[in-house]
């Protein structure tokens, strides 16, 4: 009940514009894959492109060694969960988790236990009954979800399964996704443009910009290591400090020429890259954390954005020693 | 001033219904012509008519047409409409434009081509062909309801039903027409009311048997009789109880 993904050289034009250029992929049986990009950066094609919504103008498919191509979505071992849910408002969430399993001709009886247990699997014990319009939209969700994997895909495919929740239900079934994954270990191929939600659920995280990859890793080392500036500004809040022979404009360091990134959460006072004495702007309580704006005194033109510890709550004015725990450069 | 209102509305629904509630009332005529004076209430025409084999076999025929003729321009008409909603085809604007435009030609004008048609081809006037005019007048009215109720959110089903394995026949059966039930059921409810009512097509299109529009306009060339009201009263009352039927299965639940 899972397959490796292998995408091919994969490029995709509508007329002139080309969607996906020349996009190679391999996703392993069983990983949980997380295609993250800012919207048109192609990656909801891609996901359409595995699932036989639509053929790639080049390059090829091939989910578990076999060639997808001109294979119609019902002849593919995927299924999709949509982000608009997609169920069928006339019948019962039983009727809706079973349908796959009508249409492979399994018999009444037997489809309906299995669609009970789907629901069961996804926390809608005992609601075979309801109707969709009877839920909220986090159960119709599950609903969604328990369809599409009642059929026992090799790969499951989400577009952008949560975009319509709200943050806390969110949150709470990017857990749910992660954990029922775990579970069956089917081959998970999730888009979305909420790099939180990526870091969250991810194995893999693959960052997508204008129909390229950009980037692809773990979570960690997507986010502390990115390989392209994009990657690094896409994943969370950065400071860039261009570097030239040796030299920053808060002061020498020992780092190759290209542009210093640090992470908000990175610059601490005991950081063994120094920064040098830093006057603070402004200063604002975030709950979790203290976001302050930042100038070294060497360089004043030079704003840094830091993120103190909840208990230091600095003056504008004040001048604080900092450093970097941990930084990356990248060549430009 | 909202005495004047009241008043206009009444007046309103007098201007209408007039012409209806003496048709009623006179095929009660306790006489031998539905005109004033009201001599007194009595059955016997209504007893008349529906003792009338001529005239319930009209009955049956009109019946018979309607119920076909429409499930016919339905079928048709959903067809058509998810074609032209789902797939992008070159001149898809001209189809549906095409596809509308039987509504506005005169019925008589449908009925005059038609009558031709089967003339040079040879077929032979009968309920059939009456009611193939009555799927020509009625397939526009299908597509245009159903065309109109089609949208994403059915598309992105169908998507999903496409997706768990199911078959074009099957995306259709059991996904898209149960979806848009309310609207089917509107557009057949529609139809028959149409087909039930009309007479032009039906009288040129027709020869032995006949609906029963036709059969009331050859009872009028004998002149006036409280039977003709009362076969119209029948009429009436079947058209208004499939408009009640069409508000309660249909417009009621669609709330």
């Amino acid at each position: 009940m899972t397959a490796d993904v292998q995408i091919q050289a994969v490029s995709q034009r509508f007329g002139a514009s080309t969607v996906l250029d020349n996009v190679s992929l391999e996703i392993a049986a069983g990983e949980f894959v997380v295609l993250l990009g800012p919207s048109g950066c192609g990656k909801t094609t891609l996901l359409n492109l595995i699932g036989g919504f639509a053929e790639p103008t080049a390059g090829a498919v091939r989910i578990g060694g076999r060639d997808m191509a001109g294979l119609a979505p019902q002849h593919r071992p995927t299924t999709t969960v949509f982000q608009d849910y997609a169920l069928f408002p006339h019948m019962t969430l039983r009727d809706n988790v079973a349908f796959g399993l009508r249409m492979r001709g399994v018999a009444k009886a037997k489809r309906g236990e299995k669609a009970d247990a789907m629901l069961a699997l996804v926390g809608l014990e005992g609601r075979g009954d309801r109707r969709p319009h009877e839920l909220s939209g986090g159960q119709r969700q599950r609903v969604a979800l328990a369809r599409a994997l009642a059929v026992e895909p090799d790969v499951l495919l989400l577009d952008e399964p949560l975009g319509a929740l709200d943050l806390k239900l969110r949150r709470q079934m990017q857990d749910e996704l992660k954990s029922i994954q775990r579970r069956i270990g089917t081959t998970f191929v999730h888009v979305t443009h909420d790099q939180e939600e990526a870091m969250a659920i991810a194995d893999r995280i693959v960052v997508m910009n204008a129909g390229r990859i950009e980037d692809h890793g773990p979570p960690r080392e997507v986010y502390l290591h990115p390989k392209t500036l994009f990657t690094a500004s896409f994943m969370g809040e950065v400071n860039r400090i261009p570097i030239a022979g040796g030299q920053a404009p808060f002061g020498p360091v020992a780092l190759p020429d290209g542009t210093l990134c640090l992470r908000p959460e990175a610059i601490t006072e005991s950081g063994p890259l120094r920064i040098g004495p830093c006057r603070v702007l402004e200063a604002a309580f975030f709950g979790a954390h203290v976001r302050a704006h930042v100038a070294p005194v060497s360089a004043p033109d030079l704003k840094l954005v830091v993120h103190l510890p909840q208990s230091a709550m600095p003056a504008p004015g004040q001048v604080l020693d900092l450093g970097a725990e941990t930084w990356g450069v990248l060549s430009t | 001033m909202r005495v004047l209102s009241w008043l206009y509305l009444a007046l309103a629904y007098v201007f209408v219904f007039l012409p209806v509630a003496v048709l009623v009332a006179f095929s009660f005529q306790d006489g031998r012509l539905p005109v004033p004076p009201f001599k007194g209430v009595s059955f016997r025409w209504y007893e008349k008519v529906l003792g009338d084999g001529d005239l319930m076999a009209a009955l049956g025929h009109s019946f018979l047409v309607a119920v076909v003729s429409s499930l016919i321009a339905l079928v048709l008409g959903f067809l058509a409409a998810h074609a032209l909603a789902r797939v992008a085809l070159p001149g898809s604007a001209l189809m549906r434009g095409v596809l509308i435009a039987p509504m506005t030609v005169s019925y008589l004008i449908v009925a005059l081509g038609l009558l031709n048609l089967f003339n040079l081809t040879g077929v032979r006037l009968s309920l059939w062909t009456a009611g193939i005019g009555h799927v020509v007048i009625n397939l526009p009215l299908c597509f245009a309801i159903l065309y109109a109720a089609m949208g994403d959110h059915q598309k992105n089903a169908e998507r999903a039903a496409r997706d768990l394995g199911a078959a074009e026949w099957q995306v259709l059966a059991l996904v898209s027409a149960p979806m848009l039930a309310m609207p089917l059921a509107a557009a057949f409810f529609l139809s028959v009311t149409f087909s039930w009512d009309e007479f032009i097509i039906a009288f040129l299109l027709t020869r032995f048997d006949v609906t029963l529009p036709v059969e009331i306009w050859s009872m009028l060339k004998s002149g006036l009789s409280p039977a003709t009201n009362a076969v119209g009263s029948l009429v009436f009352l079947v058209s208004v109880t499939l408009v009640i039927l069409l508000e309660i299965l249909v417009f009621r639940r669609a709330k």
